[in-house]
């Protein structure tokens, strides 16, 4: 038997997803082509691609911003088309940066990049200083969650590396960042073009005591401390095995989202509310006695009752919410407009079912930081607090105490396009709502 | 319960036979660092999630699987998913019919060993059955088994197919879901792609529509090789050094095979070359490589100085685009 004391699994997962944003001028893609180049991540025959690229346009330096280069219908159409991901590793940490472009769909492509982030790695122009777009991606990390925004302040050669344009700049950020509540932040003064602070230090910005920006991701502590949060587990399949003596062994295949299990501890299947106890926890390796957040397991529990996809695998005394509405705030990524009319489907977890917005409580303002009364409806890049009704119950908590089962995306049921991505809010912000009614059966 | 596991080989001196490869009990490269060991159980606890929700979201899908290193792990990745239930698919091969031998007898042993349902729809059949017309009897087969994949989801009703594609391989895949949308004609259009939040993946579809699936899409190359050493996974032999005769071309290395035009200047040399990546003969090329144990390729692809498609793939050489417009048109 494990002891109580199991020591608690490892944190750090050895993988930072980090986000980045902004548009070619920021300098974005030339510091990921920086950070891959002087991180030796680039191999061979792709600077030599870059070196003939130099040599055609007559320059002598090659382009890192290129090792960043989008797809035909991009360059042609001079877009680019939402998110790219990209890898690279060091000794200490894998990445996984998610870029998202800065061009119209930028609230849809942002928080998709920031919905899996640990960290945002945002940009500011040192001779423009901070921008809408500085201030949306800012607000919008915040909003998703992200443990640690990196604002790098790029282009410092341009100011002659001067310490007082950049204190001015990270006066304007720290402003910034407690207006929108984030509780801190981290500012590195770099140089994409010439290398400083990225991968390395900086002989012409020797007023900078802090780490370069690659060591800082290295060392940023793990973003998510799902392992103390309550057990949830979400029941993705029910795989039915013939039973050794005759009969049949039910067993419920998931990953822990939070919190850990233990063989013998009792839980509650949500939304239904009936309890049971733990039987067996195994993977393909075999029996465990525990599982901690981050696994994926199957469980069998002791008492027969009917548990299907969607059902919540719950800490007791800690229990999911169940309810039939909630509030939560939506990210608008459609095209069309919301029409109260429409169909649509909340995932939530691994749970799906129909749902309508039955209010609009206010929209913001992600430039002014202003709620905005009630609008008609809602259109592309909007974000706004709402009031979702379900039409049956579901279980959920709020996003900022389980990012996991707080966390949804809308579907249009007729196109079965995801329209929006959402955040339950905490209980006290709901909006008392009609109660769920008139759905139209059948979806 | 690991009954129907990949099961290894005996250690083996034999470069050249199918049961390689020759897996030294102790590993030359020393046990991965504590950071890689847990970047590969976030990876593989994520594809094991993304594998159960493609079994859960769609009534019919099909597991793509051509007897590759990428595809033969993630029948490794399934097996820890469904184990001990039989898999919640079949596996499907499009084969283009001018495979290496080796890789086509990996693939039926491997199949069988795991007890799972191998479904193989060949190049060939499309070409006699007149849905593809070759330009010249010397073609490339690789970008035909677009037409073959569609016809056999077509044939079989398959609404979902799972393969072991990973972004990190070409800039067309970096911009790809991990769950992605196929219209009724199989095409991919990289501007209407659906929006993919958290691990909320949405599997709705319409009749004749289709989803892929990438369980892989976070994995590197280096990545994949240090998840075959911790899982010691059999593989064909020819991804290990071995002696082979080679055509010498500029910098890359062509097989010599009857599928292989030559030109008149190309030199042919013995060579210890490997695979980095394994498809259609006619566009596969091996690297020079001593790599002969995955402890030894592990340790040269976290030193590689070529990206894995750079000097291995003629199909991805022809243009800068090559990938884009094939995946455009519905290959995977």
């Amino acid at each position: 038997m494990a002891a109580l004391t199991a020591k608690t699994a490892e944190a750090d997962i050895g993988v930072l997803r980090f986000s980045t944003a902004g548009s070619v001028d920021d300098g974005k893609s030339s510091l990921i082509g920086r950070m891959l180049y002087d991180s030796n991540s680039v191999t061979s025959d792709r600077i030599e691609a870059l070196e003939r690229a130099a040599r055609r346009k007559g320059e002598t330096e090659i382009d890192l911003s290129l090792l960043m280069d989008g797809l035909t219908i991009e360059r042609e159409q001079g877009i680019t088309i939402d998110v790219a991901y990209s890898y690279f590793a060091t000794p200490q940490r894998k990445f996984i940066i998610a870029d998202t472009p800065g061009h119209e769909q930028y609230t849809r492509n942002m928080v998709t990049g920031a919905s899996t982030a640990d960290a945002a790695v945002i940009l500011i122009d040192a001779r423009r200083g901070m921008t809408l777009q500085t201030r949306r991606h800012l607000y919008l990390s915040h909003l998703l969650g992200v443990a640690h925004l990196v604002i790098a302040v790029n282009k410092m050669d341009l100011v002659a590396f001067d310490q007082k344009a950049y204190a001015a700049i990270a006066r304007s950020v720290e402003e910034f960042t407690r207006a929108i509540g984030a509780e801190r932040f981290y500012l590195v003064p770099i140089s994409a073009k010439f290398g400083d602070n990225v991968v390395h230090g900086s002989a012409r910005m020797p007023w900078y005591e802090g780490k370069p920006l690659l060591a800082l991701l290295e060392t940023l502590p793990p973003a998510i401390l799902t392992h103390h949060s309550p057990f949830r587990f979400p029941v993705q399949l029910v795989q039915r095995l013939a039973a050794p003596g005759g009969g049949q062994i039910r067993q419920y295949l998931g990953r822990v989202e939070s919190g850990r299990v233990r063989r013998g501890d009792e839980i509650a299947i949500l939304p239904g509310g009936r309890t049971t106890r733990v039987r067996a926890i195994s993977t393909f390796e075999g029996a465990l006695d525990h599982a901690e957040a981050g696994k994926s397991i199957a469980l069998e529990v002791d008492d027969e009752i009917d548990i299907g996809r969607g059902d919540l695998f719950s800490a007791p005394l800690l229990p999911a919410r169940v309810d039939r509405q909630f509030a939560a705030t939506v990210c608008w990524f459609a095209d069309e407009t919301f029409t109260p009319a429409a169909r649509y489907l909340v995932k939530c977890g691994t749970r799906t079912v129909a749902a309508r917005i039955a209010e609009i409580v206010h929209r913001l303002d992600v430039a002014t930081l202003a709620s905005e009364p009630a609008p008609e409806t809602l259109k592309c890049n909007d974000i706004a607090k709402v009031s979702i009704a379900l039409a049956s119950p579901l279980a959920f908590d709020a996003y900022d105490e389980n990012r996991a089962t707080g966390a949804f995306i809308l579907i249009d049921a007729d196109t079965n396009a995801t329209v929006a991505a959402g955040m339950i809010a905490p209980r006290e912000d709901a909006v008392p709502t009609p109660a769920a009614a008139g759905f139209d059966a059948g979806l | 319960m690991n009954a129907g596991s990949i099961r290894i080989s005996n250690a083996t001196k034999h470069m050249d036979s199918t049961d390689i490869p020759p897996l030294p009990p102790a590993p030359s490269s020393g046990a991965p660092a504590p950071s890689a060991a847990r970047q590969l159980e976030h990876l593989e606890s994520e594809a094991i999630f993304i594998l159960r929700e493609a079994a859960a979201e769609f009534s019919n899908p099909v597991l793509l699987f051509s007897g590759g290193k990428d595809s033969t792990v993630m029948l490794r990745l399934a097996e820890k998913a469904f184990r001990p239930g039989k898999f919640p698919f079949p596996l499907l091969h499009v084969d283009t019919g001018q495979n290496f031998p080796e890789v086509i007898e990996f693939r039926d042993r491997i199949a069988q060993e795991l007890g799972e349902r191998l479904i193989v729809r060949t190049v060939q059949d499309s070409i006699d059955s007149g849905r593809v017309r070759l330009k010249s009897a010397s073609q490339s087969r690789n970008a035909l088994q677009t037409v073959t994949l569609l016809d056999a989801i077509a044939e079989f009703g398959f609404d979902a197919c799972i393969g072991g594609a990973r972004r990190d391989e070409e800039k067309a895949r970096a911009k790809e879901r991990i769950f992605s949308f196929r219209n009724s004609f199989g095409q991919w259009d990289p501007r209407y792609q659906r929006p993919e939040l958290w691990s909320l993946y949405n599997g709705r579809l319409d009749r004749g529509e289709h989803m892929r699936v990438f369980p892989l899409s976070n994995w590197t190359e280096l990545d994949v090789w240090r998840y075959i050493e911790r899982e010691r996974l059999a593989l064909p032999s020819l991804y290990y050094a071995h002696e082979r005769p080679v055509a010498v071309r500029g910098n890359i290395l062509l097989p010599v095979s009857d599928l292989v035009p030559l030109n008149d200047d190309d030199a042919i040399e013995t060579r210890i070359v490997r695979f980095r990546t394994v498809g259609d003969i006619s566009c596969t090329l091996p690297v020079e490589s001593n790599a002969a144990t995955v402890e030894q390729i592990v340790a040269e692809t976290l030193n590689a100085s070529l990206s894995e498609r750079g000097a291995t793939r003629l199909d991805d050489q022809t243009s800068d685009a090559s990938m884009e417009e094939r995946k455009r048109v519905g290959y995977f």
